[in-house]
């Protein structure tokens, strides 16, 4: 059955060094606090799968946590690079990351492939391009029917897949609402499950809106408010644009982000405290 | 208007806009699209139909976008649908007419390059990647795409194909059997390019006033075909440019303040 958990217990639980995490989110409802939870307890050796990697993948990458992405766009959406992720690829700082890439297209078919028990999922895309020739798992494959030639993509199932959303009730039920992305096929695609929330509540139902994750495929649920940030929930807060434009500083110089990281993620103790923080220096 | 009342990056987002019209059906990328997709719908094309890869179906946003997900996005669409619904029933069931795209590199075929630069496993520059363009470019009905013109970014051939355009001419896109037509225009910020009905290389067709032919040969790395008889571009409208100025504002504004 679902528990209610602490983060960290949860953290601490279910993700373990090597494994293969997808902390899903597109653009809303990122799950930053529970990756800046996997830096503090230091858990290393893993594979970060997401369609849009964004600064928490940065800064996992750039404290070391990450052996390889896989993911279908990776950027600072409308301010530039990911400096911690370039600079892990182009220079091996602080460590070789391996890539396997997609497009969206592409890796939305494996999560459904992966949330529907099945090994491939099979669509119409990547012809011409070059994307067969640098991921082995695009191949290429004729329908049995009409002799047509499709794509099949390798299915992702992710040990663990970490998403946040606004609402769970006391069963640990989810509700979500606003841009939901791939956060459903993500969780139905993975091993284990762990979503955060902004608040826990007595009962959740889609009678208003918005989609209700049922609690027996979800493991962990955590109540962790603003646990989004800088990233948004709808009905909750709005996107911090201004963090993320401050983030290219922060991130363009190693050593810089590594003083950030040690003041404001590895000393402080949890989610709360680190945006009570941000907080008092205007990051938030 | 009067002459160079205006820069040449509005005049771009402006002739861009241009070539949408009311009845379209937009996928639209993040960027210069945006701002262009989004000048259309508050000018000329008041009922165009806005879809973004995050899930927005028809959105009407009051400022422009940051990120492919923003809130405004989903605040002001008619439905918001998941990011595998949006690709497998919208975009690959054939339910787009136009695709909107920039990039970072484009080839004399319209092939565009946003995912690296130089070695794939070692690169010179290593740029964000595909996201939904390839299926953007291989399936929306007919295909725009807006970029600044440099030789940086007008190669011969690219390093790496992100998105396909006409592949290597002629009729090696139709060998392909994709579903949409290709792009019909690239408009940059001093002139059209479109391609070539047979051999489907890129030929200059307009250039924007104040610019020259020889201007827009220099600021690409091929030897540019230039049409008979090139055209020059309508300088932008005083409505155009306020609403253009006018939304800019807007989401500068927007984004200034620590949106709690």
């Amino acid at each position: 059955m679902t528990e209610i958990l602490k983060l960290d217990e949860a953290i601490k639980k279910y993700v373990k060094p090597g494994e293969a995490l997808a902390l899903e989110g597109f653009t809303h409802l990122i799950p930053n606090a529970a990756g800046l939870e996997i830096i503090r307890q230091g858990i290393k050796g893993l594979t970060l799968i997401r369609m849009t990697p964004d600064l928490i993948y940065d800064q996992l990458i750039g404290m070391g946590c990450a052996d390889k992405m896989v993911f279908s766009w990776g950027g600072n959406p409308g301010v530039g690079s990911l400096h911690r992720f370039r600079e892990a690829y182009e220079k091996k700082i602080p460590k070789t990351i391996e890539i396997e890439e997609h497009a969206h297209a592409a890796m939305a078919n494996a999560y459904v492939a992966g949330a529907s028990g099945l090994p491939f999922a099979v669509m119409d895309g990547y012809k011409g391009t070059s994307y067969p020739e640098i991921n082995k798992n695009i191949k290429t494959i004729e329908c049995p029917f009409t002799g047509q030639e499709l794509t099949a993509i390798r299915a992702l199932n992710p040990d663990v897949t970490i998403v946040h959303a606004q609402r769970a009730d006391k069963e640990g039920n989810v509700w979500l609402d606003g841009i939901i992305g791939v956060q459903k096929e993500a969780i139905l695609a993975a091993k284990k499950a762990i979503v955060t929330v902004e608040e826990i509540v007595d009962h959740v139902d889609e009678k208003t809106g918005g989609t209700v994750i049922p609690n027996w495929v979800i493991d962990a649920v955590c109540e962790v408010p603003h646990g989004a940030f800088p990233s948004y929930a709808s009905g909750y807060y709005k996107r911090n644009n201004n963090f993320y434009l401050s983030w290219d500083a922060i991130s363009r110089d190693y050593a810089k982000f590594q003083d950030w990281m040690k003041e404001f993620v590895l000393e402080t103790k949890d989610f709360a405290e680190f945006y009570k923080k941000l907080e008092q220096e205007n990051y938030a | 208007m009067r002459d160079q009342d205006y820069t040449l990056s509005e005049l771009m987002s402006i002739v861009a806009s241009r070539m949408l019209t009311n009845d379209d059906v937009c996928f639209v990328g993040i960027g210069l699209p945006s701002e262009a997709a989004n000048l259309a719908r508050l000018t000329h094309a008041p009922d165009i139909k806005l879809i973004y890869e995050s899930g927005t179906l028809v959105t009407r946003p009051d400022v422009l976008p940051l990120s492919i997900g923003d809130g405004e996005l989903s605040d002001t669409a008619l439905s918001v649908v998941s990011v595998p619904e949006m690709f497998r029933y919208w975009l690959q069931g054939g339910k787009i007419k136009v695709g909107f795209l920039g990039a970072a590199q484009i080839d004399k075929f319209a092939n565009l390059n946003t995912t690296s630069i130089g070695d794939y496993k070692s690169p010179k520059v290593r740029l964000p990647g595909a996201g939904g363009a390839p299926e953007i470019a291989s399936h929306a009905a007919k295909v725009f795409i807006t970029l600044k013109h440099s030789t940086k970014a007008f190669v011969e051939k690219l390093d790496f194909i992100t998105s396909v355009g006409f592949l290597e001419g002629g009729d090696s896109r139709d060998k392909l059997n994709l579903p949409g037509s290709g792009p019909q225009m690239v408009i940059t910020d001093l002139g059209i390019l479109e391609p070539d009905p047979i051999t489907k290389e890129l030929v200059l067709t307009h250039v924007h006033p104040g610019v020259t032919v020889e201007q827009i040969k220099e600021a690409t790395g091929w030897n540019l075909l230039v049409a008979d008889s090139v055209k020059r571009t309508e300088p932008p409208t005083d409505k155009e440019l306020e609403v253009l100025r006018d939304i800019k504002l807007r989401t500068k504004i927007a984004n200034s303040g620590a949106a709690k």
